[in-house]
């Protein structure tokens, strides 16, 4: 028994690491002090009426950026330790496999498990708020959508320790990611990690589509919605037209390693160049899901602190569209070298360089923005300023990347590397962080310290030149990205340090944003106002933290920027106040449904990446259950009485 | 007063019921989304289908193991099936729950025998000596088809529940976005066994 037990144990766990032993325990530390703590204060009741089962699409949000964080926290150090075994040559910090290991989570991470979530936490917190709605579309939905991401999330992290993570690239090409070359479970928690979070994406997608177009405040024409919610709608219309894609390739590489298909195989007959199309399928339009609504922040954030109305604002929304279209154009640029005929070359060279012109019409849209206007320069206003020139270097050498004869040069090497972490750093991460800033005081009713901030700002920005432009040298000396030491003969080490040292700068700000956090939570300049920045647009004219049901009265909207309309409009005298007639407010009913169907999605995908059908058919039949279940109930809504309502508004200091 | 209080709590009633209908309605548009989603999870897979649709890698061809008549059977059946479904969209719109409930109990009928045929063609296919493993050709073949079937046999459980719930409440908003949104999953599946057909089978034999 024993023996069998430690048996069992040996290749469950993954064992032989100092490093994942520190790893386990500091895990099983902190999941006991988190029960500790729930069970001292006796929370278990609060965490799950108020969190596990909330329907609110606010408390999503907040749920889905502190996961985002924590994510950006275990990417971020995946990096770090890349960049220490890169520092110099020979060095024996990681050996290979680990090595290979950490470059597979750490891009995994940080596109699917910490861009995507905090993507959708903004547009969870923002919105509803911009539109003048009461919630999304489908609030029960969406936390579905939140819960499959959480446990695909956790199956994903935990290959860590349990299982051995994946180790074959952050899109796990085959026929390395075949069971051939990568036996084990870890492929296996890459795909179902992915899978089950995956369906929660769609979901988002299909949700916010749906919330965008049907529950906008009445008067609020498509081309008078706020840019942000129209860049919102972008990307998810990409969600839903690239996602199912990335559902079935993974599915098919399932069934070749479970099932021993042949789609992807060396062997009868498969075709392994067929996955890098269907993943690059979904995969390029992905980056354009994530950096889409950054350009919608930005919008927001350069008209509200230049004091101006967006300059250009229909050819914004014709180039986030237009991006929309031309994104599913261009997925063979990844791979120029497979070996296809020069015509399907030119096609995709040409319609990557297209799409430079619709972002750069946007990038001269915020300089003109900005031009003549009285800009203050907040954390928000701050980070955009700061995006313009780095995305405009990162886009610059996109281009180059795209010249296809010159690609067979740049193909693979750092000069790749360095310029995918310009836009996705520069682009996605500045984009996102400039909006927490933006709407933090929204969601929290406070605002983030400016003078921890600044600091956070000024290391992550010079930290990250310091990291990045050594690569794109890097990558014209022949440095070829997945390499995990190099030798003195090499010329490589000064750049290779300077790097180094510039990821530890940037990891260096994110410890002062989180100390900014902490910090703000009990110092930060409280918001009493609800409009902390003079905004412009609806989610500006409720209290801070807004209530659950987001608007006491629907907001009927004349003109875009409509808050700054009634601002103007009070300000000079023209204001016409409605007489406001305070109504039941329907709202849905929390559920505690998406968080065990989430259970069993989890038990299920952990059964698949096992092969343990019994397992599987255990989760799948849960999942079954939950569905049914949720078909039957139809006691899923109720209405806020209007003294509650006129109670709740008189706290926040508001009288109707 | 009493009298302005009962207007006001009449009104509510039908603002009440009002914004049901209206929610109703958003889920339908949700559906359509979704059932666009499901297009590109098809597409994605005829993709597959049309790459590998000659690797054999030395194993049987479809025209060497396909047998028509069965699935000439299951297109009928499920084309029938279609019908039905909107048969009991009529039933449904001129009230009748009873007539609505045995239509959907027939559409769930036929489903059901289609599925029963894929399962005897299945096993027929693996008794040739044709599985998932044999070659790429036929790891497309039984994914797609499959993947079609198991779209069908989600429906069949969707079907029952509705059933029960239109027997326990009648024609209720929900109940009738409920039915309606069915019926669009069962044609959209009935679409793509048109292609499906074409496709595999048809081609496959030519």
């Amino acid at each position: 028994m024993w023996e069998s037990l430690k048996e069992f144990c040996s290749w469950f766990f993954v064992t032989g690491d100092p490093l994942i032993y520190g790893a386990m325990v500091s895990i099983a530390l902190t999941m006991v002090a988190i029960v500790f703590v729930l069970t001292k204060y006796k929370k278990w009741g609060w965490l799950w009426r108020e969190w596990l089962t909330t329907v609110d699409h606010k408390r999503i949000g907040i749920m889905y950026l502190i996961a985002s964080l924590l994510m950006l926290f275990r990417g971020g150090v995946d990096a770090l330790m890349m960049r220490v075994q890169l520092a110099f040559p020979n060095l024996e910090f990681l050996h290979s496999d680990h090595y290979n290991a950490i470059f597979t989570t750490h891009g995994t991470i940080m596109i699917l498990f910490m861009a995507m979530p905090m993507m959708f936490g903004l547009f969870n917190m923002v919105v509803p708020l911009q539109l003048g709605a009461r919630d999304v579309a489908y609030p029960f939905l969406n936390a579905v959508s939140f819960w499959l991401f959480m446990f695909g999330a956790m199956l994903f992290n935990l290959s860590f320790v349990i299982g051995g993570s994946p180790d074959a690239g952050w899109l796990s090409y085959p026929p390395l990611s075949q069971n051939d070359f990568s036996p084990g479970p870890g492929q296996n928690f890459w795909i179902w990690g992915i899978q089950i979070s995956g369906i929660g994406s769609l979901a988002t997608g299909i949700n916010f589509i749906v919330t965008i177009l049907k529950m906008r405040a009445p008067g609020m024409k498509l081309m008078k919605m706020p840019m942000f919610s129209w860049s919102v709608f972008s990307s998810c219309t990409m969600i839903i037209l690239a996602f199912p894609i990335l559902t079935v390739t993974i599915a098919l590489l399932y069934l070749d390693r479970f099932a021993g298909a042949h789609f992807f195989t060396m062997d009868g007959g498969g075709n392994p160049m067929m996955y890098l199309n269907l993943i690059w399928m979904w995969g390029h339009p992905e980056v354009y899901i994530v950096v889409v609504p950054a350009f919608g922040i930005f919008s927001e954030v350069v008209a509200t602190f230049a004091k101006k109305k967006l300059f250009g604002y229909t050819s914004m929304v014709a180039a986030v569209m237009g991006i929309a279209i031309l994104s599913f154009f261009t997925w063979a640029h990844h791979f120029f070298t497979m070996g296809t005929s020069a015509n399907v070359i030119a096609f995709f060279a040409i319609t990557t360089m297209l799409i430079a012109i619709p972002t750069g019409v946007k990038i001269f849209n915020w300089l003109f923005t900005m031009y003549r206007g009285k800009i203050s320069f907040k954390q928000p206003m701050m980070w955009t300023i700061a995006f313009i020139p780095c995305f405009v270097v990162g886009g610059a050498t996109g281009v180059m990347l795209s010249v296809a004869p010159a690609d067979y040069q740049y193909h693979n090497s750092y000069f790749l590397i360095a310029h995918f972490h310009q836009v996705l750093i520069g682009g996605v991460v500045f984009g996102y962080l400039a909006g927490i800033y933006y709407w933090w005081p929204k969601l929290f009713g406070f605002k983030l310290d400016e003078k921890l901030g600044a600091w956070g700002f000024w290391l992550w920005n010079i930290g990250f030149y310091v990291c990045f432009m050594p690569q794109y040298a890097l990558g014209f000396m022949g440095m070829t990205r997945r390499y995990y030491t190099y030798g003195w003969d090499l010329g490589w080490e000064p750049l290779n340090l300077v790097s180094t040292v510039g990821a530890f700068l940037m990891g260096a700000g994110f410890v002062f944003q989180v100390w900014q956090i902490t910090y703000s939570i009990k110092h930060g300049e409280r918001d009493t106002t609800g409009d902390p920045w003079n905004g412009r647009t609806l989610e500006w004219s409720i209290p801070s933290p807004a209530p659950f049901y987001n608007f006491a009265v629907v907001p009927q909207v004349k003109d875009m920027d409509d808050f700054w309309r009634v601002k103007e409009e009070k300000a000079n005298g023209t204001y016409k106040e409605e007489p406001v007639h305070l109504e039941p407010i329907h709202m849905p009913k929390n559920s505690g449904l998406p968080f065990i169907m989430s259970v069993c999605w989890f038990i299920a995908g952990f059964g698949f990446v096992w092969e343990w059908t019994w397992m599987a058919i255990i989760g799948m039949v849960g999942v079954a259950l939950v569905m049914w279940a949720r078909s039957f109930q139809y006691d899923t809504d109720y209405y806020v009485p209007v003294d509650e309502v006129r109670r709740t508004e008189a706290s926040l200091g508001r009288v109707y | 007063m009493q009298q302005v209080a009962n207007n006001h709590e009449h009104g509510h009633a039908h603002d009440h019921e009002h914004g049901h209908e209206e929610h109703e309605q958003l889920k339908v548009l949700g559906f359509w989304i979704f059932l666009v989603t499901d297009c590109i999870l098809f597409g994605s897979l005829f993709a597959t289908y049309a790459v590998l649709m000659h690797s054999y890698a030395g194993g049987p061809t479809g025209k060497e193991l396909f047998e028509l008549p069965g699935v000439i059977a299951s297109t009928f059946i499920l084309l029938t099936s279609s019908f039905t479904s909107g048969l009991a969209i009529l039933a449904m719109n001129k009230g009748k729950v009873k007539e609505l409930i045995g239509w959907l109990v027939v559409t769930a009928l036929l489903g059901l025998s289609f599925i029963g045929l894929e399962i005897s063609e299945f096993t027929h296919l693996v008794h040739e000596g044709a599985t998932i493993s044999t070659s790429a050709f036929w790891s497309a073949f039984f994914t797609l088809v499959g993947t079609h079937g198991v779209h069908v046999s989600v429906g069949l459980f969707w079907m029952v529940a509705i059933m029960l719930q239109l027997r326990r409440r009648g024609l209720t908003p929900v109940t009738r976005r409920k039915v309606t949104t069915l019926s669009l999953y069962w044609h959209f599946l009935d679409v793509v066994w048109i292609f499906l057909f074409t496709v595999v089978y048809l081609m496959g034999v030519m």
